[in-house]
């Protein structure tokens, strides 16, 4: 392969993870959309539960998209510490990739300029995609010279339920618990719940957000590794899931399909919490590009 | 569980909605209209009139997948439904200038909507958000398109059979769904708090 033929796998990698990940959920999603579906017991949240169910199907029966709402395109890179690839080749080789997708699929455009709202119709734009790196030691997954993408097409809906708090060490965690539930209610119906809720806690304002984005793309039924923060995502996850939001906030059991909390240290006078809220239709999808240009494609 | 009924839009009584309650599930046939944010800062905020009839019409909040086939014409991609709250401003405009009665969308208009929506007998009926896919089969043809310059954006008319199942989440005799269930939230909070 030639240096330039890795980039075209790149790019095509992009364009697949982003039209995959609208149209095909991933397992464990699906499992939890049917959990949820088992243990609801109010009415209209069992109604709700069938229609996102049966939606799942059609979209897989008719490869059509889960959702219309082809979403901010998010891309988070696991980069190999050996990785050879040239970042900047592959920054441009994502954002080329996004609008292939976007061209070719007649997928909805939604990037537009803050102030004159002026779409640019690919889906692309100044800073857009969003790019998050990673630099990660190889393990039985991923080669340590090998990339991974993740594609996080981001829905408004549950984005525009995105929170940030710098709290202080006398909130304790007490504090942190109430924050997130706070934005729970606060958020009610809108997100399309029930959702996963992604929780950034430590760092600084824009770490934490980085990293409740972060939580968001971890698969249903994970922990994070330190066993006090797993702690916490379980209680949090009984705690949310007694608030009675339920299916599209109008009631029942399943207000969350999940919680991630993914962590960093923070200052001695610190302790931002950030929240991002992902709808139950949580489409993610990945690939794992090799310098030799080989694409492997997983959830 | 209140039994599914059945409506055809546009309706031609406008006062028609005023027996339906919250809770009650049905489905539509006829068409509804597409809308969106900027559909409604065009109409209200820079007075441009739509052509299209929006009397006794059902709206729905989105912003479709289209695929552009000739001047004006457009087949379906994927249609679905988008969170209301941000359209919440214009219900009163939608309802009294231009004769609306229903509003389709997913997370509700806000408690400040309910007195509108009893004052001209209206209601807002909640979809499946995220359910685009399933939407799209029950979606037979666009009809017709206006305000094009604001794709996706524009103003949609979308001819459905057995469009839903929707549910009456605010009447037009004060009773939203949504302030039901957020005030129970609101307690159960406080009560977890306390735990904490």
């Amino acid at each position: 392969m030639t240096r330039d033929a890795v980039y075209d796998a790149v790019e095509e990698a992009a364009k697949e993870t982003y039209v995959r990940a609208l149209k095909v959920l991933p397992p464990d999603l699906k499992a939890a959309l049917a959990h949820a579906r088992e243990t609801e017991i109010d009415e209209t949240g069992k109604g709700f539960l069938d229609i996102m169910l049966e939606n799942v199907a059609v979209a897989e029966r008719e490869t059509n998209l889960v959702c219309q709402d082809t979403g901010t395109v998010v891309f988070w890179l696991e980069v190999g510490e050996d990785c050879p690839l040239n970042l900047a080749r592959v920054t441009a080789a994502m954002k080329a990739g996004t609008e292939q997708a976007t061209l070719e699929h007649s997928l909805r455009p939604n990037a537009v300029h803050p102030i004159t709202r002026k779409n640019t119709m690919t889906n692309t734009g100044r800073h857009l995609p969003a790019m998050h790196y990673e630099f990660v030691p190889g393990d039985d997954e991923l080669a340590a010279d090998a990339l991974r993408i993740h594609c996080l097409p981001k829905g408004s809906g549950c984005e525009n339920m995105s929170f940030l708090r710098m709290l202080i060490p006398a909130d304790g965690v007490a504090g942190v618990k109430r924050f997130i539930l706070e934005c729970l209610v606060e958020a009610g119906p809108k997100p399309c719940p029930p959702t996963i809720v992604g929780v950034g806690l430590g760092g600084t304002a824009d770490l934490c957000a980085a990293l409740a984005k972060k939580a968001v793309l971890r698969p249903l039924g994970t922990h994070n590794d330190d066993p006090v923060v797993a702690a916490l995502e379980d209680e949090l996850f009984a705690a949310a899931n007694e608030l009675g939001i339920g299916p599209m906030g109008l009631g029942g059991h399943n207000t969350v399909l999940g919680v991630h909390v993914e962590w960093a240290h923070t200052h001695i006078t610190q302790n931002p919490v950030a929240v991002n809220l992902q709808c139950w239709a949580a489409r993610r999808s990945s690939a794992v590009v090799t310098p030799e240009g080989e694409v492997t494609y997983g959830f | 569980m209140a039994s599914e009924l059945k409506l055809t839009f546009p309706i031609t009584d406008l006062d028609a909605l005023r027996d339906l309650r919250a809770g009650q599930k049905l489905r539509v046939d006829g068409h509804v209209l597409g809308i969106r944010d900027a559909t409604h800062i065009a109409m209200f905020d820079r007075g441009e009139r739509p052509q299209m009839e929006l009397r006794g019409a059902a709206l729905i909040h989105t912003a479709p997948n289209v695929r552009k086939v000739g001047e004006g014409r457009y087949e379906k991609v994927c249609i679905g439904t988008t969170t209301s709250a941000r359209m919440n401003r214009f219900t009163r405009g939608l309802l009294e200038q231009y004769g609306v009665r229903a509003i389709i969308g997913k997370g509700g208009l806000l408690a400040d909507s309910l007195p509108v929506l009893s004052e001209f007998g209206g209601v807002y009926l909640a979809i499946t958000g995220g359910a685009a896919a399933l939407e799209t089969t029950q979606i037979e043809e666009i009809e017709d398109v206006e305000f094009e310059e604001l794709m996706p954006e524009c103003l949609w008319k979308f001819r459905v059979r057995d469009f839903g199942p929707l549910t009456v989440a605010m009447d037009s005799h004060g009773h939203s769904l949504y302030e039901d269930v957020t005030a129970k939230a609101r307690d159960k909070l406080a009560e977890l708090v306390a735990r904490f």
